[in-house]
């Protein structure tokens, strides 16, 4: 489990507009782009400090290219880092105030306490 | 010494802003009464007549990231940037700048240190919405200068909430010493149950309406001892995957002490209950 690196990508792409809706439209080609070229940037840090080990887990990397936050949610992924950006990207394809997020939460039905662990 | 003229515990609610302006005729049912709650909250610290803010709030997931993350943290800048773009994306918050009150930033850090705090500060705070809805709400001419103080309520490992009442008191016994002749008053903000990207999210009422009941309770009647009965960092789960936030009201509570609130009022919403308390530790007229 990288939990780190999926609330990574969630928090970077969220930050910038062109990245959300790039991720929107296309979403396997962001993650794989993403991975390869931001992963291992020292957010924090001037200049191209880098890390040098960080990747997805095969499953991270599928729940990320198709948009499953189910999924995102199953492996403890930060639940406000995924609704924010799913709020952003897809909010705009509902006509009621809130329908999105409620059908967000439809979705995640399943999951009962103890919610699965966020801690990273 | 500097008076601590107010004490105002109270949920932020980052919709407020858009909805307050709302046309009669586009607005929600529950909007004016709403309005009318929070203006009538905002009296309670004008009569205070603070000169200075010390304001308690918790990052988003905004400047503060996992690869660097305090647990407390002081602002100590002449200024602060406020609010970001997936506020102004999700929310509709404008921008705005907050003076800053460099000398009680620097006076909070050192006490607060020598207390047993191992305060994280920053010389360069963009703040975000727990910070700036309470200016929005009971301050709304942004005319004063603030402290900001942050709290991790969002990433775990958290604080347990004994740390929280702890540091309200260790805060209060610091701005009652501040050798000033200014007026302080403190505004924290957090949440009562909440839920957020998880199933129970965004229902008719808060996740828990009898959390919120208790927790109204607790804070109303000042009941500290009886709220660290009833919450830890485990349960707190249960309310709501959100409910940690509620911790920044147990802070509060910690700065006020065991007193019942002068003023308390709350205001069921879709979704979540919005609380509003203030406390006037040294009376109303001081």
């Amino acid at each position: 489990m990288s939990k780190y690196l999926v609330n990574k990508f969630l928090y970077t792409i969220d930050r910038e507009p062109e990245l959300v809706e790039r991720y929107r439209n296309d979403p396997a080609g962001t993650v794989a782009w993403w991975e390869k070229e931001r992963a291992n940037q020292l957010l924090h840090c001037a200049g191209g400090e880098a890390s040098t080990w960080l990747s997805f887990t095969g499953s991270e990397r599928r729940a990320l290219s198709e948009h499953d936050h189910v999924a995102l949610f199953g492996m403890g992924a930060h639940p406000f880092l995924t609704l924010t950006l799913w709020i952003a990207m897809f909010e705009r394809d509902y006509a009621e105030p809130l329908a999105m997020q409620r059908d967000y939460a439809a979705r995640l039905a399943r999951f009962s306490l103890p919610y699965p662990d966020i801690a990273t | 010494m500097a008076r601590l003229v107010a004490i105002l515990a109270t949920t932020h609610h980052p919709f407020y802003y858009r909805t307050s302006r709302l046309p009669p005729g586009q607005a929600p049912p529950f909007a004016a009464e709403w309005v009318r709650k929070v203006e009538s909250y905002r009296q309670t610290l004008t009569r205070a007549r603070p000169d200075v803010l010390v304001m308690v709030g918790s990052d988003h997931f905004h400047q503060l990231w996992l690869d660097n993350m305090p647990q407390f943290l002081v602002g100590k800048a002449p200024f602060y940037d406020a609010n970001y773009y997936n506020e102004e994306r999700e929310f509709g918050l404008p921008r705005l700048l907050l003076k800053g009150h460099e000398e009680l930033s620097a006076y909070i850090l050192r006490g607060g240190i020598d207390a047993g705090f191992d305060l994280a500060f920053s010389n360069e705070l963009r703040v975000d919405h727990s910070i700036t809805c309470p200016i929005f709400t009971v301050r709304p001419q942004n005319d004063l200068p603030v402290v900001p103080i942050y709290t991790n309520i969002f990433a775990p490992p958290l604080p347990r909430p004994e740390r929280f009442v702890r540091l309200g008191r260790t805060l209060r016994e610091l701005i009652d010493a501040w050798p000033s002749d200014l007026r302080v008053a403190a505004i924290g903000t957090g949440h009562l149950s909440l839920e957020l990207g998880g199933p129970r999210q965004f229902g008719d009422h808060g996740p828990d309406p009898e959390f919120d009941a208790r927790a109204v309770q607790w804070i109303a009647d000042g009941d500290i001892d009886g709220c660290l009965a009833g919450v830890t960092l485990d349960s707190l789960h249960e309310p709501g995957n959100a409910t940690h936030g509620f911790m920044d009201f147990m802070l509060m509570m910690g700065m006020a002490g065991c007193n019942k609130a002068d003023y308390a009022d709350s205001l069921d919403l879709f979704h979540t209950m919005e609380a509003y308390f203030t406390w006037y530790p040294n009376g109303v007229d001081a």
